[in-house]
């Protein structure tokens, strides 16, 4: 009989702390990776793979290296691939097709950022980051990039700022019944559009917070599965892209979940229709619109519309999305990509705050967007499913 | 105006023609002759085909706002330098550059707008191509 290759999320835990001074960013690695195991209910000895990102150069070199020595882990297999705040949704990717190889069958994935409350040296400024310098010449960094992006959205598809505003709306309305999130208090399209303008046409209550925090979740093989007790999700698929300068001819207005999408799709035999909850990377507001219509969700050039009278809000809306409040409201610390993917496990597991529990959800999505829309991203597409649905 | 202390690029042997030629006013494009791409940024192989028969193309430094944003913060730029104009200027050549409209109203952008290319002198052994609204 041959393995069963499919691999399952057997573990999620978000930290609830927002601020956390007092601190390490590898303390709270290990109490992210400490919860994920303890909700699995595997011990830590079981752990044979490991995925981490690059939010790790805060805690030293060789970052794989020094959280797997930290933690005390013995691997079989471990990575860490960066592409920013898409990563953790890569990793679901990744581990699954660990898992799938028969290199790992406890595969732990963490992050921990203090955004917040640590400003670490930035990385030098040369050759290493070639491109850059064509770019922080002009001051082109996360706001004017995105803003960028938002602006050439609204000249070709004529979006307006109260359709961008309704995807904060939705998330206030989640955040209210989240008690970790940073913000609580729902908020109307009116006081969106009427926030300061940071990167015109962005308005501050366009972006996402700024938080510390941490996060994991714990990805096994259908063996270990069988011998837990907790409910388990499993991964039906998933799909990377990147976009990027393209030699000078750019689309601002396009993503790249426009091809990760597709590809998590096929994978799992799904179609945008079957998704019962999705969990979007929320950075900005223009960030949720131009995924929802790269993934499929509707018409290139309608999102606006698509979002416009409560689409994305819990649990009635066509397409629930970021139901913890998302990093709109509740959470972004460093990036944003693992409390995507912890939120979608909840939904599935009929485990996310009552009044925004998505009935019967079956089928669950999660996408990461990770560096920037104005210049390079990745874009990472997991979908996730009730197993026996 | 001048650009300190806003950053100044890092000259690598790889960029050091392109922002020699700022000193001269000229802004300098990639030019393939192997698949006849022109592109930008600049860099010692095309990123359509990897070769390496790549020559320097000075632009005509014209082209139309392909999408604009004022912003009013960016980490470490002093604030008199604040609002910036961030754009994309598409060239007459095709490529889509990051700069800066400079001496404009910012409500006077709008994308389509005709710009022209303009260099602000750094003290330094280069100068900065940034646009302006062309009548």
């Amino acid at each position: 009989m041959t393995r069963d290759q499919t691999a399952y999320i057997a573990g999620a835990y978000e930290h609830p702390t927002r601020e956390a001074p007092d601190k390490s960013i590898a303390q709270l690695h290990a109490d992210a990776a400490a919860g994920a195991l303890a909700d699995a209910g595997l011990p830590s000895g079981a752990v044979d793979g490991y995925f981490t990102a690059g939010e790790n150069y805060q805690v030293g070199r060789y970052p794989p290296l020094a959280m797997a020595d930290y933690l005390g882990l013995d691997v079989s297999y471990f990575d860490s691939t960066d592409d920013g705040g898409s990563a953790y949704v890569n990793h679901v990717g990744e581990a699954a097709s660990a898992v799938a190889r028969g290199k790992c069958d406890v595969a732990l994935v963490t992050l921990a950022g203090r955004m917040r409350t640590y400003e670490p040296d930035p990385p030098e400024h040369g050759d290493r980051i070639m491109q850059e310098n064509f770019e922080e010449v002009y001051g082109g960094e996360t706001l004017p990039l995105y803003a960028l992006a938002a602006r050439r959205h609204m000249h070709e598809y004529g979006t307006t700022s109260e359709q961008l505003a309704e995807v904060r709306v939705a998330a206030s309305q989640h955040a209210q019944y989240n008690e970790h999130a940073m913000y609580r208090e729902p908020v109307t399209v009116e006081e969106v559009v009427e926030s300061r303008t940071v990167a015109d046409p962005l308005h501050l209550l366009d972006c996402c917070v700024v938080s510390d925090g941490a996060g994991a979740f714990v990805v096994v093989s259908d063996e270990v599965r069988r011998g837990i007790d907790r409910e388990t999700v499993e991964i039906l698929g998933h799909g990377v892209a990147v976009d990027h300068h393209d030699a000078g001819r750019i689309d601002l207005t396009t993503t790249a979940a426009e091809r990760s999408g597709p590809r998590a799709f096929a994978e799992a035999g799904l179609d945008p229709a079957d998704v019962d909850y999705a969990s979007v990377y929320d950075s900005f507001t223009i960030t949720v619109l131009q995924t929802l219509e790269d993934l499929g969700f509707c018409e290139k050039g309608r999102g606006g519309e698509f979002v416009d009278g409560g689409t994305l809000q819990a649990p009635d809306g066509e397409l629930p999305f970021n139901t913890d409040g998302g990093g709109l409201c509740s959470n972004h610390p460093d990036r944003g990509g693992m409390t995507k993917v912890i939120e979608a496990v909840r939904q599935l597991r009929g485990e996310a705050n009552p009044e925004v529990q998505v009935p019967d959800a079956e089928v669950a999505l999660a996408h990461g967007t990770g560096g920037y829309l104005g210049t390079r991203h990745a874009g990472s597409t997991a979908l996730l499913g009730r197993v026996g649905r | 105006m001048t650009w300190e202390p806003r950053p100044l690029p890092s000259v690598t042997p790889e960029t050091a023609p392109y922002w020699e030629a700022t000193a001269d006013d000229q802004l300098l494009l990639c030019h393939c002759t192997a698949c006849d791409l022109t592109y930008y940024y600049p860099r010692s192989r095309c990123p359509d085909c990897l070769s390496d028969a790549v020559e320097w193309q000075e632009a005509a430094g014209t082209g139309v706002v392909y999408s604009h944003t004022a912003t009013e913060l960016v980490s470490e730029w002093p604030e008199e330098a604040l609002p910036v104009v961030v754009a994309y200027v598409e060239l007459d050549e095709g490529p889509r550059v990051l700069t800066n409209l400079v001496d404009c109203d910012p409500a006077d952008v709008a994308v389509g707008a005709p710009v022209e290319v303009t260099f602000v002198e750094t003290g330094a052994d280069l100068s900065i191509p940034v646009f302006e609204l062309r009548e």
